[in-house]
């Protein structure tokens, strides 16, 4: 991953953050998350500066980010695309259009596109089994999907 | 003290309060297996994540099976250590963890010394049942100057970043990842280059698999041994000779100097020397240095740096350019005794039998793996040529006396070639933690004195506790000196003296749990601490017994300063046996 320079009004906040947590080892978890919510994902160097803060191993920091699921180390792209990989979407050949969406963007799950225009996730079920298989587009929802689709929705994107 | 009482496999027994089923068993004789547990006794250091499961045992009114290693004993508690749930339950356990390990036993480096291997074994197991359906991983393979990661035999015990954070207090290693890509790494999956691992090595020490190992330069020297055009010399550090014996099925503590000697003109080597050799270089240089600072510092000089540490150890010396840039003008200049043997050997040594350095090979005998970096460094090199060409382990010592059809046990003891084998009873002592300053302080007593000690033996300075001092009398002069072995422990001993804790004159490191006899290179101790203390009772006997005890009276030492080196610290001593250290710190 390619690094990125924070600049000084980025790492204030990260200490601010820390201080808010008072700087304690303990509070890695809800500091990660908090400083997730602000910068989308958290980078190398955001992760390196919250060790400093904590004074703990920048390794244990990386240790907790890859071991739970939440946490991400990719920055989101401009429209982020989910997959239903719920039951009811699963039979119904989610796993066919999250293929074919592999295919048109070339990215993995959990991949950005060159550009930064789509990230690619999965989830476990949003609600519309009725609709199934689902996908979400930022926050509108495409149902009864097929394969042959997926070109045609992702042009109407900037 | 309080005790409970309770029944293991139908006996009864008595235990302190807080005990886990694990330890009481084994008080009783019962030996229950375990693969991610390891407590090290006299050192403090445990590592007990009740990950693997191995150790299960069945504890009546309790549904599931219990982890004995972390299940603390109660009153009238009733164990069975071997039932056919718990058999069954190991068995199965330890088929998962074999379904994702690597089944190359033959040709891993780790082949009769892994305890996963021993464990199939002793559990009998002679399939594995899950293993066409379980993934297996194929982790990024990691080499650096000193260790070896192939994280494909991880079994995630952990009790390598136990070392590496609890003992060591480096943080260059933790647990990343989830399921199948689970290992220990460290931060962002660099390579242990591009991190702040210091070399130490702890975390090959106590790795039960293969996962963790170090470089192998055998090959590489059994090539220089049949190379007609090169002369190869080599030294041995003090803590080998305690350690060696281990391999070839002797008693821990076993002293084998002479045997060891034997081997190795077996081997083929042109000269076996002694690094203890340099070790009494070292103290000229580093006393001279002390008494140096010392005088200047009683005589009212403000700018001069106390207390002195030394720079004998090499991962000690990546620790403090990693996370003490500030006090990089500190630690005193002396190379390293593997280092000084090397600078003496290609220049000294060379011009003495006529042979360019290019055609000499130095071969180093180390307990330890953060030396094979060390003499890596670009600094102790000239125009690319190395003064110390490779360093090998005291098990990849014994690897090459097996591979070269020596029969170890029936060698004769013979003696270190002279100049550079010739050494006293203070080289020694650099094995253990204190032994460095020790010497240190019967070289320097002397010379500040102008007095002949009464005593040889500075008991007040030996010892395993993990942060000792003592204040010795210079004669009406009292010299404060501290000691630490592991960086956890040296950390505290600095962060105490950055905080006005303590006030030393001179301070021993040493990055290994009892210092070099404890060394990541030795033979392994699988957990079984006793063997560092009966190798440090080793050390001290061979001191004991050396006619000459005090590095000054080195006859071949003051020879080198007579026809060499001039005085300690004079310009060509500063040029070959000092160095200086660059800021790590990211």
């Amino acid at each position: 991953m390619d690094k990125i320079e924070l600049n000084k009004c980025q790492k204030d906040k990260i200490a601010e953050i820390c201080a808010e947590f008072g700087n304690a080892p303990g509070e890695l978890i809800n500091v990660l998350h908090k400083c997730q919510g602000h910068f989308g994902y958290l980078p190398e160097e955001v992760q390196r500066e919250i060790a400093r803060h904590l004074s703990i191993p920048v390794a244990k920091v990386y240790g907790v980010v890859t071991f739970y699921s939440f946490f991400t180390m990719q920055p989101k792209g401009r429209h982020s695309i989910s997959v239903c990989m719920g039951t009811a979407c699963y039979v119904r050949g989610a796993e066919g259009v999250l293929e074919e969406l592999k295919k048109e963007l070339k990215i993995d799950v959990g991949g950005v596109t060159p550009d930064g225009k789509f990230s690619l996730e999965c989830l476990r079920c949003v609600g519309a089994c009725g609709l199934a298989p689902v996908m979400l587009v930022d926050e509108k929802v495409y149902g009864r999907l097929e394969p042959k689709q997926i070109k045609g929705i992702l042009a109407q994107y900037e | 003290m309080d005790t409970i009482r309770l029944t293991i496999d139908n006996r009864e027994v008595e235990v302190e309060k807080g005990t886990t089923i694990f330890q009481a068993a084994r008080q009783m004789g019962i030996d229950i297996p375990a693969l991610c547990y390891m407590k090290l006794d006299n050192l403090g250091v445990e590592n007990r994540p009740g990950g693997c499961r191995i150790c299960v045992v069945e504890v009546e009114g309790r549904r599931n099976l219990a982890p004995s290693c972390s299940t603390v004993c109660t009153p009238g508690m009733v164990v069975h250590t071997h039932t056919m749930r718990v058999i069954n339950a190991r068995r199965t356990v330890l088929e998962l963890i074999l379904s994702d390990h690597p089944k190359d036993c033959l040709v891993c480096p780790k082949n009769g010394r892994c305890e996963l291997q021993d464990l199939a074994a002793r559990l009998g197991i002679r399939e594995i049942h899950s293993v066409e359906n379980a993934a297996v991983s194929t982790y990024k393979k990691d080499t650096s100057p000193s260790l070896k990661r192939d994280m494909d035999k991880c079994v995630m015990c952990r009790r390598c970043e136990t070392m590496c954070n609890d003992v060591q207090s480096v943080g260059a290693l933790s647990a990343v990842n989830r399921g199948f890509m689970a290992v220990v790494a460290p931060a962002f999956e660099q390579r242990l280059v591009d991190s702040n691992c210091t070399f130490c090595g702890q975390c090959v020490a106590v790795c039960p698999t293969g996962a963790l190992t170090e470089v192998d330069h055998t090959g590489k020297i059994i090539q220089a041994l049949m190379d007609p055009t090169k002369k190869v010399v080599v030294q041995t550090a003090p803590a080998v000779r305690a350690a060696l014996g281990e391999e070839f099925g002797m008693e821990p503590g076993t002293l084998v100097t002479g045997k060891m000697v034997a081997a190795l003109r077996r081997l083929g080597f042109d000269e076996v020397f002694d690094t203890d050799f340099a070790a009494d270089l070292t103290i000229m240089e580093e006393g001279t240095e002390l008494l140096d600072r010392l005088g200047r510092f009683l005589g009212g000089d403000k700018t001069v740096k106390l207390p002195i540490l030394t720079s004998c150890c090499p991962a000690w010396v990546n620790f403090f350019e990693h996370n003490y840039p500030d006090m990089l003008d500190v630690p005193s200049s002396a190379k390293s005794p593997q280092q000084m043997f090397g600078a003496i050997a290609k220049t000294y040594f060379a011009e003495k039998i006529g042979v360019d350095r290019k055609d000499l090979v130095v071969v180093s005998v180390m307990p330890c793996l953060a030396k094979k970096y060390e003499c890596q460094r670009d600094e102790f090199k000239v125009d690319g040529n190395p003064d110390v060409d490779f360093s090998i382990s005291t098990r990849e010592l014994a690897s090459l006396i097996k591979s070269a059809n020596i029969d170890f046990l029936s060698l004769p003891d013979e003696e270190f070639d002279a100049p550079l084998g010739e050494s006293t009873g203070a080289a020694v002592i650099f094995g253990a933690t204190g032994g460095v300053i020790e010497a240190a302080v019967r070289t320097a007593y002397e010379i500040y004195t102008g007095k002949k000690l009464d005593r040889i033996d500075f008991k007040e300075l030996r010892g395993l506790d993990g942060i000792r001092h003592a204040t010795i009398d210079f004669n009406g002069t009292p010299v404060n000196i501290g000691i630490a072995h592991t960086l956890g422990n040296a950390r505290k001993l600095l962060d105490g003296m950055r905080a006005g804790m303590y006030n030393f004159h001179a301070i021993e490191i040493m990055a290994c749990p009892g210092g070099c006899i404890g060394g990541a290179g030795q033979p392994f101790h699988h957990g079984d601490s006793s063997v560092i203390k009966a190798r440090m009772d080793a050390i001290y006997r061979e001191d004991a017994g050396k006619k000459i005890r005090k590095s000054h009276e080195n006859p071949y030492i003051i020879k080198l300063y007579e026809e060499f080196l001039g005085h300690p610290m004079s310009e060509k001593a500063h040029h070959l046996l000092h160095t200086h250290y660059f800021d790590k710190h990211d």
